[in-house]
């Protein structure tokens, strides 16, 4: 994942990331074209498919509407990272494979418009302006089995949920 | 091995015996629950199974809430969504409008979800049930649409903080203000992925409306559930509702918590939560300047018959200030009907108040009192994000019913101890 950072800072929540007015819909398309709307109304103006969220603390906390990982997901953003996420959004994002990542030093760190990239095999956040490296929290196994099963549906197709 | 009431309840729904703190596991579900929002997500990914029934029909609640009776045309499309469903898999728990409540005050008076019951749903204030000592949880909807194929959840067990509340309410001060002054202390991440357990002898003499209020807002602070032990005020408010066998669990004496707070709760007042943040709390008189468009009683924090009652008993024989919209909203029909038997739907029609059928509503800013630029409401519902209820330039403040009623009558944030 390589990209050009967009900076927002701690408990931004699910209802600036989708506002309710848009939730009588479930259509990916209309979703993303009001991601991140209350917080930043230029957002899908101006940010591209492949560009990386660099947040806060606390990122997606308030309600359970997976149209908020969804309309970052479907808009293209590559991944998020965050000092943390709240607790109902990391899920989802595990859950609908939009993948995800935490180490405080990067996202106090990295400054808007910086070129990240992230290397997945070596677990690193690489800034490729600043020429800086961090590590990311790792996932426990049982967690990774979902993000690489491609999602929580495909890991339940997949007859590996434990159920 | 000792265990927090929130460790043993996961637990029996495992078959480990036991579990600890950060342990992840798969358990099983009692109660699944999805509303107008979240279901349809749920059903289009469940139907990507293809799978012909799902796993357990009895444990599936469909609560079409959120923008019913139908807003507009795409609302009223993704309540069909839910009803079809409903009816192709023969889910009894679907609540049509006439019949309908706002999800968490309808499941607990209903006797849907009992104590010791573990449950998700894709709603992030299922965390009430934690009222009724059961593990409940907000999850997403493929959450949900994997429970109804799996009959499972994922879960990483949460560890607890424990909260104990000390000393003599004063009037006027209810389970609300000791969850919005918990939030005040801890902040809205304070108890972030973690269980928080409500006890003491405050806990103890609340009633079970009070208690339902204060687990509601448990993630306001983060949290993946509130919870408080039943008891004998739990016994008897699920003696006559639980529509299954119930089973009451406590925590250990000597179980593991990873923080504990005592607070002396003596000289506490009504609480407000000023915008943007739930943790932003105010005792009331510091407020008292501040001028408001719209007032709203109601939602899955405080829609129900006692807070419907402190605000009828306050708006009695007075008229709501002219320049305020009041706006009224039973949780459930059982507790509009409940008003309408005691007479309080009439003290609120004759306050000039505007009383509404059960919904969500306003609360996310859906319908029913959106609000536009530059409009402040004053409501008892949980979260006062900016634009939650409209406008992103539109203010709330939160706060309990009984606040919400004498501030009506008087314009601004008012301490109802002044009215009455
Ligand atoms: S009343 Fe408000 S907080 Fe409660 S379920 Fe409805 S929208 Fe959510």
């Amino acid at each position: 994942m390589k990209g050009k950072t967009w900076i927002y800072g701690d408990n931004v929540n699910t209802d600036e990331i989708i506002p309710a007015r848009y939730l009588n819909t479930t259509d990916l398309k209309e979703l993303s074209s009001h991601c991140m709307e209350d917080i930043d109304s230029d957002f899908v103006k101006k940010a591209k498919r492949g560009d990386i969220l660099v947040v806060g603390e606390n990122f997606g906390c308030g309600s359970s509407r997976e149209h908020a990982p969804l309309s970052i997901k479907f808009f293209g953003i590559s991944c998020i990272i965050a000092k943390s996420f709240a607790r109902i959004f990391f899920r989802n994002a595990i859950n609908i494979g939009l993948p995800i990542f935490e180490s405080k030093e990067a996202a106090s760190e990295i400054r808007e418009g910086d070129e990240v990239f992230v290397d997945l095999n070596l677990s690193k956040i690489i800034d490729l302006t600043t020429d800086k490296e961090y590590s990311f929290t790792p996932f426990p196994d049982e967690m990774k089995d979902i993000i690489e099963a491609g999602g929580l549906m495909e890991y339940v197709k997949s007859n590996q949920f434990k159920g | 091995m000792v265990m927090t009431i929130t460790e043993k309840i996961i637990a029996a729904h495992t078959d480990l015996g036991e579990v600890r703190a950060g342990q992840f596991v798969y358990a099983d579900v009692d109660v699944c629950l999805g509303n107008d929002i979240t279901a349809p997500i749920a059903i289009e990914q469940f139907e990507t199974l293809g799978i012909a029934q799902v796993l357990h029909p009895d444990r599936i609640v469909l609560v079409p809430d959120h923008f019913t009776p139908n807003k507009d045309i795409k609302s009223a499309r993704n309540a069909k969504v839910l009803r079809d469903f409903a009816q192709k898999h023969q889910i009894k728990n679907y609540f049509e409008v006439g019949r309908v409540g706002i999800e968490h005050v309808l499941l607990p008076e209903q006797g849907i979800v009992v104590p010791g019951d573990l449950v998700i749903g894709a709603d992030s204030h299922t965390c009430t049930y934690g009222a009724l000592g059961i593990f409940s949880t907000g999850v997403g909807s493929t959450d949900i649409a994997a429970c109804y194929a799996t009959g499972k959840v994922w879960l990483k067990v949460p560890e607890t903080i424990k909260f104990t509340y000390t000393g003599q309410l004063n009037e006027w001060v209810s389970g609300k203000d000791l969850i919005l002054y918990t939030i005040g202390k801890i902040g809205v991440d304070g108890a972030r992925y973690k269980a928080m357990e409500f006890g003491g002898p405050v806990i103890e003499s609340l009633s079970m409306d009070d208690r339902l209020a204060m687990c509601n807002m448990a993630i306001e602070a983060g949290a993946k559930n509130g919870i408080i032990a039943p008891d004998h005020c739990t016994e008897v408010y699920v003696n006559d509702k639980a529509q299954r066998g119930y089973k009451f669990y406590s925590s250990d004496a000597d179980c593991n918590y990873f923080e504990t707070h005592e607070y002396d709760v003596s000289a506490l007042t009504p609480q407000v939560a000023i915008p943007n943040l739930p943790e932003n709390v105010r005792p009331v008189e510091d407020l008292s300047d501040i001028r408001i468009d719209q007032v709203v009683i109601g939602s899955c924090t405080n829609g129900r018959i006692s807070d419907l009652r402190i605000a009828a008993q306050i708006l009695k024989g007075k008229k709501i200030h002219p320049s305020i919209r009041l706006i009224v909203l039973p949780g459930t029909q059982e507790v509009y009907l409940e008003a309408l038997r005691e007479g309080l739907i009439e003290i609120f029609i004759n306050a000039e108040g505007a009383v509404s059928t059960p919904t969500c509503g306003p609360c996310l800013g859906g319908h029913m009192g959106v609000l536009t630029e530059g409009e402040r409401a004053l409501s008892t519902t949980n979260r006062n994000f900016a634009g939650r209820m409209g406008h992103p330039k539109s203010e709330i403040y939160l706060c309990n019913p009984a606040v919400a009623a004498a501030s009506a009558i008087t314009g601004k944030i008012s301490h109802p101890g002044l009215i009455t």
